[in-house]
């Protein structure tokens, strides 16, 4: 657009009042043209964001120094006492504790398994378009559905884990009443919904390799496994401090898996073994705690934050470029 | 600067055209909810809507109520019973979204008793007609805390009995026949006094009964005074009935008898069907459950509850203040709950009817059930209910109940004697607002 004005402009006759009066108008509006229709482009996206992501941050800070609860019109201003109550609290260090751990045990493997399944796919296979629409499909099952089935399979009397466990003379074990096992359940259940995708994104950053440095590192003798991490792995690297940074935000966001793993236990467990920051929030929500689940929404964002930072800088500095 | 705020000027206009567009759409919708809030003319089309957390089986009233009402639609709105609530509040809040009639589960009415400012006071309908009709502690429950206003009008009530599987009762050696099982338990005491027997028999892969958990809400629920006292402040924790009750459960945890199944998990619903635990706490409603997993026809039987009555559950239809049209309304839930509509419901839903006349009404007491091997369920859950004392409900009992029944589990599991349990399950019913 802003390439075709300047000719339309410079066919306007350049004489008389009237024309020029006209000719500064258009010659107006087309500088609001060219310098303001992009914000009007880009509003909509702004605009929704502010609506739907800076209003609620904002709102819950406001909330989150109040003494709120609903059915109560009278919002009592407590200042920071939300927060100093959130960091004596027991529970929610126990919360944050089971979310670094369920985020661990479940990105850490995952990502592992991610990357080997890419480099299996990343070769010449039979049926390859089926396999990798195969490594798709956990994630677009419903998560609802995804944690209902694996609660069976986790179940105590009658799941089939225990039943296959039975063969090895190992008795039932009570997955979800104890902290390790309920963890690992949780986590298996995480990196079943999310493996294949993240493998997917992963693939994508290695077609991108060029092939002939396989080429020649196979001519060098490299086996397989070296190719991956002398190659592959460092030429990816950008989409795996993406991946690490996606994985770990959203590892610190579960919520479905626990809650519905307790069948609707809104306190994670009768121990609380597996109640995890975002399933606190929501305990604290829905008995109408708004100023402190508030206060916690925003430790949960400082948090993400930081671990996302941290995390960043480790998978930055953990390898080093292609040498 | 001039070139600063030259750039912003259009991103600036661009917004404020949408502002205000957006604002003209709020206006617009806000003009039409105005004017439908005046007084319906005759003829006027009316859309009633009802907000449920089940299938109460009420399509067959909506269309007797559009006999007399032809220019009223109804519409029913179902939601999963946990949202239900936290979403009723939520909309009384923020001042939209409600239904024009709702259904509150007893568990919660106590949430909604102080507000009554938030809903029609059902009095100004001439409803207070029908207090004669109810049980006392039933219309009780849907009066406003300072007694000013009619809040709610009850629907069912839940009235308790023991279910048990006479496969397993006979295998351990016990009486099987329903008259003589009632008569094993006047008591909690004799229940786990019998439990012990069951155990000492060895009933292969079945356990005396599922969890404490239910056992300790009915023992509970059966005290003169349960967590809350009638000032409405919570005393779980130096009520002696709680404690008691606490004491009881983790008895039937001690000696073994628990099949350690929290209720409405999936694995209980397997252990249902399967029958790995021989007695259940059965209010009304719960016969429907036991159904649904498809256990077959007279695997479970129903007695009487030891303690002698009580009461778990049970609705209230209440009309918030949002209705447009409560007149309309005030005289659906007048139909939903009148007699005739209550044993239609009792004989489709087992929903237990909550006025007393019926229950010496051969429809209701006369009704037996074939899939529980014939049991009299009519004459048992109405004699639980007629035996019930009333109980305060306060607003957050279900969290107060969900604290223990916590606590409860730990000592199950392993984790925590009866003692650390009992004192975290304090500490969680004073964090509770």
């Amino acid at each position: 657009m802003a390439t075709r004005a300047p000719d339309r402009l410079a066919a306007v006759p350049p004489d008389g009042p009237v024309r020029s009066r006209h000719r500064l108008r258009r010659h107006l509006v087309h500088q609001l043209d060219v310098k303001g229709s992009p914000y009007a482009y880009v509003a909509p996206f702004f605009l929704l964001f502010s609506a739907f992501g800076l209003f609620p941050l904002a709102y819950t800070a406001w909330v989150s120094l109040h003494e709120w609860t609903l059915l109560s019109d009278e919002h009592t201003f407590v200042g920071l006492d939300n927060f100093r109550a959130l960091l004596a609290d027991d529970y929610f260090w126990n919360a944050t504790f089971n979310t670094l751990s369920i985020g661990v045990l479940s990105t850490a493997p995952q990502l592992l398994l991610a990357i080997w399944l890419a480099h299996l796919l990343n070769r010449p296979l039979r049926a390859q378009t089926f396999f990798r629409v195969t490594l798709l499909l956990p994630n677009v099952t419903s998560v609802v559905a995804v944690v209902v089935i694996f609660s069976q399979l986790f179940g105590r009397d009658f799941g089939v884990i225990n039943w296959m466990l039975g063969w090895f003379g190992v008795d039932g074990v009570a997955w979800n009443e104890g902290v390790a096992t309920s963890h690992v359940a949780i986590s298996v259940m995480i990196m079943w919904r999310w493996t294949g995708y993240n493998a997917l994104i992963f693939l994508a950053a290695m077609q991108a390799v060029p092939r002939e440095l396989y080429e020649a590192a196979t001519l060098d003798g490299a086996s397989g496994a070296t190719q991956l991490r002398k190659i592959t792995i460092p030429m990816i690297r950008p989409t795996i401090i993406f991946v690490v940074i996606t994985s770990t935000i959203g590892a610190m966001q579960v919520l479905a898996e626990p809650l519905l793993f307790g069948t609707y236990s809104i306190s994670g467990g009768p121990d609380r073994q597996y109640q995890t920051l975002s399933l606190l929030i929501y305990e604290n929500f829905t008995k109408l705690d708004f100023g402190y689940a508030s206060a916690i929404s925003w430790m949960m964002f400082v948090f993400i934050v930081l671990v996302a930072g941290v995390n960043y800088l480790l998978t930055r500095r953990a390898k080093g470029g292609l040498t | 600067m001039r070139k600063l705020r030259h750039r912003f000027l259009a991103p600036m206009v661009a917004v404020s055209a949408l502002a205000v567009s957006l604002a003209a759409c709020g206006g617009d919708g806000g003009g039409t909810a105005g004017s439908s809030a005046s007084a319906s003319q005759p003829g006027e089309k009316i859309k009633l809507t009802v907000a449920l957390f089940s299938d109460f089986h009420y399509a067959p009233l909506y269309e007797a109520f559009k006999k007399t009402h032809p220019n009223v639609e109804i519409v029913e709105r179902r939601s999963q019973f946990n949202d239900h609530h936290t979403n009723l509040i939520t909309q009384l809040t923020t001042g939209a979204g409600a239904a024009d009639v709702v259904a509150v589960e007893g568990g919660y009415i106590g949430a909604f008793t102080p507000v009554p400012d938030k809903f029609y006071n059902l009095k100004d309908y001439g409803l207070e007609r029908r207090k004669s009709e109810y049980l006392d502690w039933k219309w009780q429950l849907g009066v406003s805390n300072d007694g000013s206003s009619l809040m709610g009008l009850g629907t069912d009530v839940g009235g308790l009995a023991m279910c048990y599987r006479p496969d397993l009762f006979k295998k351990a050696g016990l009486p099987a026949d329903r008259d003589e099982v009632s008569a094993l338990w006047p008591t909690w005491d004799a229940y786990i006094e019998t439990g012990k027997k069951f155990v000492a028999a060895k009933v292969a892969g079945a356990k005396f009964t599922d969890g404490p958990g239910e056992h300790f809400r009915a023992m509970v629920e059966q005290a003169p005074v349960g967590f809350y006292d009638d000032q409405y402040k919570i005393v779980a924790g130096t009520n002696p009935e709680v404690r008691k009750a606490y004491d009881m459960s983790v008895k039937i945890v001690d000696e073994g008898l628990s099949a350690k199944l929290a209720a409405f998990t999936p694995p209980w619903n397997t252990g249902i069907a399967k029958g790995t635990f021989a007695t259940m706490v059965c209010p009304a409603w719960k016969t429907g459950t036991i159904k649904d997993q498809k256990p077959g026809e007279g695997a479970w039987d129903i007695a009487a509850v030891p303690g002698g009555g009580g009461n778990q559950g049970g609705t209230h239809l209440m009309l918030p203040k949002q209705g447009k049209h409560p007149k309309e309304a005030a005289e659906l839930i007048d139909l939903l709950t009148n007699k005739e509509s209550q044993i239609m419901l009792f004989k489709e839903a087992s929903a237990l009817p909550s006025l007393p006349a019926l229950y010496d009404d051969p429809a209701v007491a006369d009704y037996v059930n074939p899939y529980f091997g014939n049991a009299p369920i009519g004459k048992i859950f109405t004699s639980a209910a007629k035996a019930l004392k009333p109980q305060h409900v306060g607003p957050k009992a279900g969290d107060v109940l969900l604290a223990f029944n916590n606590g409860l589990q730990r000592v199950e599991q392993g984790k925590q004697n009866a003692e650390e349990a009992w004192t975290q399950a304090l500490k969680d019913v004073g964090r509770i607002k």
